[in-house]
């Protein structure tokens, strides 16, 4: 029993963290799955979206919470400015033109970050940023049970959008058959800007949602790319429900790891896990035959 | 409808189209014959705006469109059906009809998905299926319903029977001389020349990127010479 007490609310916390893994993923597995490639910018873009939640925190006086008014819309318009005018000019047609073209982004940005910035660590206060919310007799963060919701809801509202509008059948027709999708009159450079300032606004979502528990640097995005391509590979590439459930389970097995191994050990079992994925099942879970 | 003029397009320094001519006429059914490497599917390509000619002009309904992105090509009406079908594998079939009509016909999405269901009956057995999984002549007709649902003013047809049983050819071509008794102007690019020449008012024979030989159906299939090179006779 006692075992159970300290299992059931690392499995709840664990639960709560991978949302916002799921979050991260969604949008790196969107894009992978339209543009053919991974985002190698992913993780320096999380951290110019907490920037953004920090400064309007620090600056505005707008919560973080306040700030999921702007985020989205504004990470959005980054995607897509910097598919339709940086990755997609610079690639010239060749998918591995623009994994290069991403990495020298991260490069940047995260350079611009560390001169602009500082590498000072940088957390947003707030009232409630250590409440606890008890369930089942877990005592979790406040911040992470509404994270999750939010991630939920995120993932919910994406999901409508790619199987109930327009615009989400065309990038789902995109990601598989171009020439035909040239051939009905859809606009194929327009339809990868929108996937791609979908999947980044997706990162100004999961930066409002995390910046109440977390913290920012220039570097910060770096574990959470690492985990969300992990995310990517288990749910199998370009997924939905896969990097959901994919990032759940991340989340669990983080929060599990450090409980039996110790804080700095707990990411052990993701890459184990990443490393097992890729030898015997490396279409993932969810993914499909290419 | 329809007007092409010393049209010449290629890829990179290859020239593929040295100069070609053609007319179409409202309501007509044109057949562009012409065996493999002619030349045909690289003028659809330039027809829809997926090449850019090098030279020469393509008049549509009054409008130079020679060089317009596929984008303003099909919202003038231009639609086109392409070889190997080109339908959203992973996309049901009745999301693959409803983008058929994003770009135009966007306003009648729904009566136009009624009258295409009514024309192929089978799609209406497999609407909630993925595209990908139906048989190459249902495939076929779904990119052929995919392109009505676009309200196209001019259809143009690229090799339609390719790879479809002979029974099915046969149902094709009759289909498609239905849709143009409707009131539909059609370009139908084959390589079958006999049947094609069945169902079409005038035919346009391609040879070296260039047009051969022209005039209606009829005459044409008495044409000694296309009777030698394409009929056998």
């Amino acid at each position: 029993m006692s075992e159970f007490s300290i299992l059931l609310p690392s499995v709840l916390n664990g639960i709560t963290t991978g949302a916002l893994y799921a979050l991260v993923a969604l949008g790196l597995t969107l894009i992978y799955g339209v543009l053919h490639i991974i985002n190698f910018a992913h993780g320096s873009l999380l951290m110019l979206a907490l920037y953004g939640v920090y400064f309007l925190a620090a600056g505005f006086d707008i919560g973080p919470y306040q700030a999921l008014v702007f985020m989205p819309a504004a990470m959005f318009a980054v995607g897509y400015v910097l598919q339709r005018f940086v990755i997609g000019k610079a690639s010239h047609d060749r998918d591995e033109n623009i994994l290069l073209v991403t990495l020298g982004l991260s490069i940047v940005i995260e350079n611009l970050a560390l001169y602009f910035f500082r590498s000072d660590t940088r957390v947003v206060d707030t009232p409630w940023s250590f409440e606890t919310v008890e369930l089942l007799g877990a005592f979790l963060p406040l911040p992470k049970v509404i994270a999750f919701f939010g991630a939920l809801a995120t993932a919910a509202a994406l999901w409508v959008l790619m199987t109930r509008t327009d615009l989400g059948k065309a990038i789902r027709a995109v990601a598989k058959e171009r020439k035909g999708a040239r051939l009905v009159g859809i606009d194929v450079d327009h339809v990868f800007a929108m996937s791609f300032g979908i999947g980044i606004a997706c990162l100004g979502i999961a930066a409002c949602l995390l910046m109440p528990s977390y913290y920012v640097t220039p570097q910060v995005g770096h574990g959470f790319v690492l985990i969300a391509f992990t995310i990517v590979v288990l749910g199998g590439m370009g997924s939905f429900v896969g990097a959901l459930i994919g990032g759940l389970f991340i989340g669990v097995v983080e929060s599990l790891g450090g409980l039996f191994l110790g804080e700095s050990l707990g990411q052990i079992g993701i890459f184990a896990i990443f490393i097992l994925i890729l030898l015997f099942r490396p279409t993932g879970l969810l993914g499909h035959k290419v | 409808m329809l007007e092409v003029t010393g049209l010449r397009a290629g890829y990179g320094e290859v020239e593929i189209l040295r100069g070609v001519d053609m007319a179409i006429e409202p309501l007509e059914i044109v057949a562009l014959l012409g065996s493999n490497g002619a030349g045909k599917t690289t003028f659809n390509a330039v027809l829809s705006g997926l090449n850019r000619p090098t030279a020469g002009g393509v008049v549509f309904e009054g409008r130079d469109i020679a060089g317009l992105d596929p984008v303003a090509i099909v919202e003038a009406g231009l639609v086109q059906v392409p070889e190997g079908r080109h339908v959203f594998p992973n996309l049901s079939v009745r999301e693959n009809l409803e983008l058929g009509g994003y770009r135009r016909g966007r306003a009648n999405r729904k009566s136009n998905l009624e009258r295409v269901v009514a024309i192929f009956p089978r799609l209406r057995e497999r609407m909630d299926q993925k595209a990908g999984t139906l048989s190459g002549g249902e495939q076929q007709m779904l990119a052929i319903g995919r392109g009505m649902m676009s309200e196209p003013k001019l259809l143009v047809l690229d090799e339609p029977s390719l790879g479809l049983s002979p029974m099915l050819v046969e149902e094709m071509f009759a289909l498609i001389g239905r849709l143009n008794g409707e009131g539909l102007t059609i370009l139908l690019v084959e390589q079958n020349v006999r049947q094609s020449l069945e169902i079409a008012a005038r035919a346009f024979v391609m040879e070296n990127g260039a047009v051969s030989l022209s005039g209606p159906a009829g005459e044409l299939m008495r044409d000694p010479q296309l009777q030698r090179s394409y009929l056998g006779i």
